[in-house]
């Protein structure tokens, strides 16, 4: 089973709300709407003008760090604070999604800060975006994808950086600690979480850093990720591509694909397990299935056959590999092609299946074995993917096209 | 004990055991006829099939001449009867570990007589390591059969002629296997290959099948992968490994994950959210057995998974699993089924074969006899030279290293009966002794007990006969270990029950030349129910209708206490003259004469008297004091000369005597022979009528039919009478009308 939601219907928003109200959060309408709202406007932030002014919603944005600022007597301006409140969430914005293996840490840096902004900043916001900006790397296991980041993103109204951090979900006390070493507590923000590590480590974040997390339905999150990202690009390239002639060394190619009318389509989620939904349209979708064979397993076995102790060093070794002398090939069996099933002699008949012979246990390299895994794994994944589809109908159609033509 | 391969040719495979002796009485039998060879070696075991024919001795009955002979004549027999030589086919299929396949060649070539065999057809991975070793023992040419279409024929061939042969399995029942009732139509059906990798078949018709997907992550990944993880480099160590861990310690499930809170979440912790996701920590150790376990979890579940979304695919739900990853294995036919169950929601079923292991080497087999189209026979399974299920599993007989099937080849072909209601879901016994243990222990402990009266009157049955004593002595042992064997293993032939039990001694019986111990008692007995019959007769018809009807009923049942070991009768008869049954008592001392002639043709000549057109259909061959189909012919012609009613209709074709293509007390509805069945359909039958206890109570006491059906016994052993809440000797009289 993969990691994601098994079929069972998670927390939804409505139940996440009332948790967060009565965490005392002295806002009049609960998180929930506003999220919503943050999260119906993602797509359209760019091109939709924000309420009022850039400068002057921040400004209001920025006020509403300081504790205390409701106390005033209801006023026209606390009126317009409620109406932005609205709109917009305080700074800091993170996205977290605490998976399996790995957590997942999205973090928007605004850069239009004024210089108003910027010296009414509280000293722990701009501490945690001096941190996290000016490294690549956090603790000895956190990881900034620097190469991932998004430049120049317009987000509710704020122009930024999406940058991109993750770390082992078994750092995560750690995470909690320095949450609470940094104060995040006072800043007042929504953290905003997903994965199944939001409902494990939920009580953690509440006892140790005092930090009240929004649980949020991981597919969801999921879907809404995917649409944005590529509603963005990718620095003005598109986010979505594949691959032509995969098979073909020479020939094969990464093409952008465009994603204009996406659905229904099929998402295969590959974290430590594997889940594959259908989805049909951006709030309609279903989990179909999922394996057990996933990230997880492709690193745990590298782990145990190679002894490489990252998830890097297990692809780069991977990549110098060659699985042909683990895996037992077609034709290692049939001396060529199968051709009463129209098998190639390439494709593997039995992985890892040279393995049973002590003589070629003995003959193989730690890269050929995580190779081997990697192929094994991806391979998997890709025939369950495959049959998902056919079963979901997206390819019967073609299958009965090919079907009419076997016709003679 | 034949001492085999044990003169060392020095220099051949330094692998082979050469101390191994094989019992060739047990193991190759009648080689010296065997002809048509095929073998199917495999990674580890090697499967050899061979045909073969048998003789043996029946018991045949012919009418005297009636010129000048005077029948009426108080000590003449009705008939006589010769003990003859009978010729038939079997095939034979032994299995053993592919270090003997040496010493198993010498040993063939010594002792095959028929050389006129020049070809062996050959399929399994071994096919090509062992070609020239074959050809330099035996002098046969070699020839290479395709794995998987071999595979296909054998499964095909199996499912059609092997009762029970599949079964589902289950983890929490005892015993855990599940036999399924043969579906009439086997096709169409998903077989699932788990040899080193994995083929997905699906099956259509004999002839057409089409691979529609496969996997490389299959046996030889549990095997390759499970040797780098733990060192260990024998598949059954693995697998032994494998059913001593803990899989929790190396998966991350996804209680890992999602910490307490999957209870409120409604979701499983114990799903494996990412399998051996707990592993990727350099620092950690983990023990063998766990490793071994989460492979194999990993392995399963995910040919399950692929095999649902193929079956799903090709709206199948029958998915036949086989190969050397599930071979005789609870442990992987444990794990595949969990996950099937769990991927389909139960909508498609995890099927298993007893005869799994033999596919490969049947298929070949059949290849090479195609020019005799064997298909167009029916086969039965012998259960005197069949080793059961999981004979040769390590953990339950350690010894055995051989393990056989031998089927029989019937004379005619079988068919469903075409009336009965639902064929798919028609099973013919009334009590599963594999699920019910009390009655299990009761029939084979009744069984044991009888053994001794059944010996004795083998012997009877046999006076002129030298050995005989020491032929019903072997017989004895051989009954006797196979009663013992399915007191341990009650599922090693399918669906444990009466009539398998009966059928098991009948086989025995035969095996050692005891083809109907009963024909000199229903001889005499016969004569002297045919001199009876025309008083009996006359008695019914001086009576009027109703009375009539009664008395009829009356003397089906009781003809029908006279049955095998039913010692409980006599005992009656000897304490209480009152007890009813008058008639029989005082001119009878056993059955089937009784049965017969004054039970069952007054009530045949009563249907025909008004006008019903009737089919009687007795045994094809003999079991216990059972009529056989041909007895009833020479009775019928001896009744029609005394009665001008059966006379006519048996010329005018109103009376028709049939065979059910049985051998046994007990009657299986789904194998009736077809000339049967086919008669039944064109002559429109809208009434059976199934009398004895045997037919009527072990079987098809629920069996439902289309047409009207009458069920009737006397209930002849107090133990079962108070089963079905009644007391000995209690009426089974079921009338059944189908629901419209």
């Amino acid at each position: 089973m993969g990691a994601g939601r098994l079929g069972v219907p998670m927390e939804r928003h409505g139940r996440a709300a009332d948790t967060y109200a009565s965490a005392g959060e002295p806002a009049p309408e609960g998180p929930d709407g506003r999220r919503r709202e943050l999260l119906r406007r993602r797509a359209s932030s760019a091109s939709e003008p924000p309420v009022g002014s850039s400068a002057s919603a921040s400004a209001e944005g920025i006020r509403r760090n300081r504790p205390g600022s409701y106390s005033g007597a209801p006023s026209a301006s606390r009126q317009r604070v409620e109406s932005l409140r609205k709109k917009r969430q305080l700074f800091p914005w993170f996205g977290l999604d605490i998976g399996g293996t790995l957590v997942k840490l999205v973090y928007f840096e605004p850069k239009d800060i004024t210089a108003e902004e910027e010296e009414e900043e509280v000293e722990s916001l701009k501490s945690i975006r001096k941190y996290l900006t000016s490294n690549v790397a956090y603790g000895s296991t956190g990881i900034r994808d620097v190469h991932l980041e998004l430049k120049d993103l317009t987000l509710c109204g704020r122009k930024g950086n999406l940058h991109f951090i993750r770390f082992p979900t078994h750092d995560m006390p750690a995470f909690i600690q320095m949450g609470r070493d940094k104060n995040f507590s006072s800043l007042h923000t929504v953290f905003c979480a997903t994965g199944g590590g939001a409902y494990k480590f939920e009580q953690d974040f509440l006892t140790i850093g005092d930090l009240q997390l929004c649980k949020l339905d991981e597919l969801d999150c999921l879907i809404k990720g995917i649409l944005y990202i590529d509603s963005v690009g990718f620095n003005g390239r598109s986010q979505c591509y594949y691959f032509e002639n995969p098979a073909d060394a020479e020939k094969c190619q990464k093409l952008p694909f465009d994603l204009k009318n996406p659905y229904p389509l099929l998402l295969v989620n590959i974290g430590s397990g594997v889940s594959i939904l259908a989805v049909y349209s951006k709030d309609n979708y279903k989990r179909v299935t999922g394996t057990s064979l996933g990230g997880g397993t492709f690193f745990g076995l590298c782990c145990l056959l190679t002894g490489c102790s990252t998830f890097e060093e297990a692809l780069e070794m991977a990549s110098r590999g060659d699985s042909t002398k683990v895996d037992k090939l077609v034709r290692d069996i049939y001396g060529g092609d199968y051709e009463r099933f129209g098998l190639p002699g390439w494709a593997v008949a039995s992985s890892f299946g040279n393995m049973i012979s002590k003589e070629k246990r003995e003959a193989v390299s730690k890269e050929d074995l995580a190779r081997a895994t990697l192929i094994t794994i991806t391979n998997n994944i890709g025939s369950i993917a495959r049959m998902c589809a056919l079963n979901e109908g997206y390819f019967g159609a073609v299958g009965a096209l090919l079907e009419l033509l076997k016709i003679p | 004990m034949a001492e085999c391969g044990a003169s060392g040719s020095g220099s051949s495979g330094d692998s082979l055991d050469k101390s191994i002796t094989l019992p060739p009485d047990e193991i190759f039998r009648n080689l010296e006829n065997a002809k048509r060879f095929a073998i199917d070696i495999g990674g580890s075991l090697t499967k050899l099939a061979y045909y073969s024919t048998v003789q043996h001795k029946v018991a045949r009955v012919r009418s005297f001449e009636s010129s000048g002979r005077d029948t009426e004549q108080d000590h003449e027999p009705p008939y006589e009867i010769s003990v003859q030589e009978e010729v038939t086919a079997r095939l034979h299929f032994v299995k053993f570990e592919n270090t003997y396949i040496e010493a198993c060649l010498d040993f063939i070539k010594d002792h095959l007589v028929n050389t006129e065999t020049k070809v062996i057809q050959a399929t399994g991975g071994g096919a090509y390591k062992f070609k020239d070793l074959i050809e330099e023992k035996l002098r046969l040419k070699v020839d290479k059969e395709d794995v998987m279409t071999c595979l296909i024929k054998g499964c095909n061939f199996v499912l059609r002629n092997i009762p029970h042969e599949a079964f589902a399995y289950q983890k929490d029942s005892d015993p855990e296997f599940r036999f399924q009732t043969n579906h009439p139509d086997i096709f169409p059906y998903l077989l699932v290959n788990i040899g080193s990798g994995v083929s997905i078949v699906k099956v259509e018709t004999e002839d057409r099948f089409e691979w529609v997907g496969g996997s490389s992550i299959g046996g030889g990944t549990f095997w390759g992968l499970g040797a780098l993880l733990t060192k260990t480099k024998k598949f059954d160590e693995l697998l032994h490994l494998a059913s001593k861990g803990q899989h929790t310690s190396v998966d991350m499930l996804v209680q890992d994950v999602y910490g307490g809170a999957h209870q409120t979440l409604g979701l499983s912790g114990d799903l494996i959210a990412s399998s051996f996701g707990k592993s990727a920590a350099a620092d950690k150790e983990f023990s063998k057995e766990d490793m071994a376990k989460s492979l194999l979890h990993m392995i399963s579940n995910d040919i399950g998974q692929l095999a649902c979304l193929y079956a799903k695919l090709h709206c199948l739900d029958r998915v036949y699993f086989g190969g050397f990853f599930i071979r005789g294995h609870p442990v992987t036919m444990r794990t595949i089924t969990y996950s099937i169950n769990f991927f389909s929601k139960g909508e498609v079923q995890a099927l298993f074969l007893r005869h799994e292991g033999y596919l490969g080497a049947i298929g070949a087999f059949l290849k090479g006899a195609e020019q005799d189209n064997p298909n167009q026979y029916s086969w039965g399974e012998n259960y005197a030279g069949s080793s059961g299920l999981m004979s040769s599993s390590p953990e339950l007989c350690p010894t055995q290293r051989f393990d056989l099937l031998e089927m029989d080849r019937l004379e005619r072909p079988l068919a469903n009966l075409p009336l009965l209601l639902d064929p798919s879901s028609y099973v013919p016994d009334t009590v599963d002794l594999t699920d019910d243990a009390l009655a299990r222990k009761y029939w084979l402990t009744c069984f044991e007990e009888a053994l001794d009266g059944v010996v004795k009157r083998a012997v009877a049955s046999q006076p002129g006969s030298v050995d005989a004593a020491e032929r019903a002595e072997k017989f004895r042992q051989k009954y006797w270990r196979k009663l013992q064997t399915l007191r341990h293993q009650p599922f090693a032939y399918g669906t444990l029950t009466v009539r398998s039990l009966l059928d098991t001694r009948e086989h025995c019986l035969n095996e050692f030349n005891f083809p109907d111990p009963y024909s000199k008692v229903k001889q005499k007995e016969n004569g002297v129910a045919l001199k009876c019959f025309p008083r009996v007769i006359r008695c019914l018809d001086a009576l009027g209708w109703e009375e009539r009807q009664l008395a009829l009923v009356k003397g089906l049942l009781a003809g029908n206490v006279f049955d095998w070991g039913a010692k409980a009768v006599s005992d009656v008869l000897e304490s209480d003259p009152q007890f009813g049954f008058e008639e029989a008592k005082s001119k009878l001392q056993d059955n089937s004469g009784i049965d017969v002639i004054l039970g069952v043709f007054p009530f045949v000549r009563e249907l025909l008297s008004r006008g019903t057109e009737v089919i009687l259909a007795c045994n094809s061959g003999p079991a216990l004091n059972d009529v056989t189909y041909c007895e009833s012919l020479i009775v019928a012609e001896r009744i029609a000369a005394m009665d001008p009613v059966v006379h006519s209709a048996l010329k005018e074709e109103r009376l028709l005597l049939m065979q059910t293509g049985s051998s046994s007390p007990c009657l299986d509805l789904s194998r009736l022979d077809k000339g049967l069945a086919v008669l039944v359909r064109e002559r429109g039958a809208d009434l059976v009528v199934i009398e004895g206890m045997g037919r009527a109570v072990h079987t098809n006491y629920y069996a439902a039919l289309r047409c009207e059906s009458l069920k009737l016994a006397v209930i002849k052993n107090s133990w079962l009478a108070e089963r079905l809440g009644g007391r000995l000797f209690s009426v089974i009289f079921k009338y059944e009308v189908p629901a419209e």
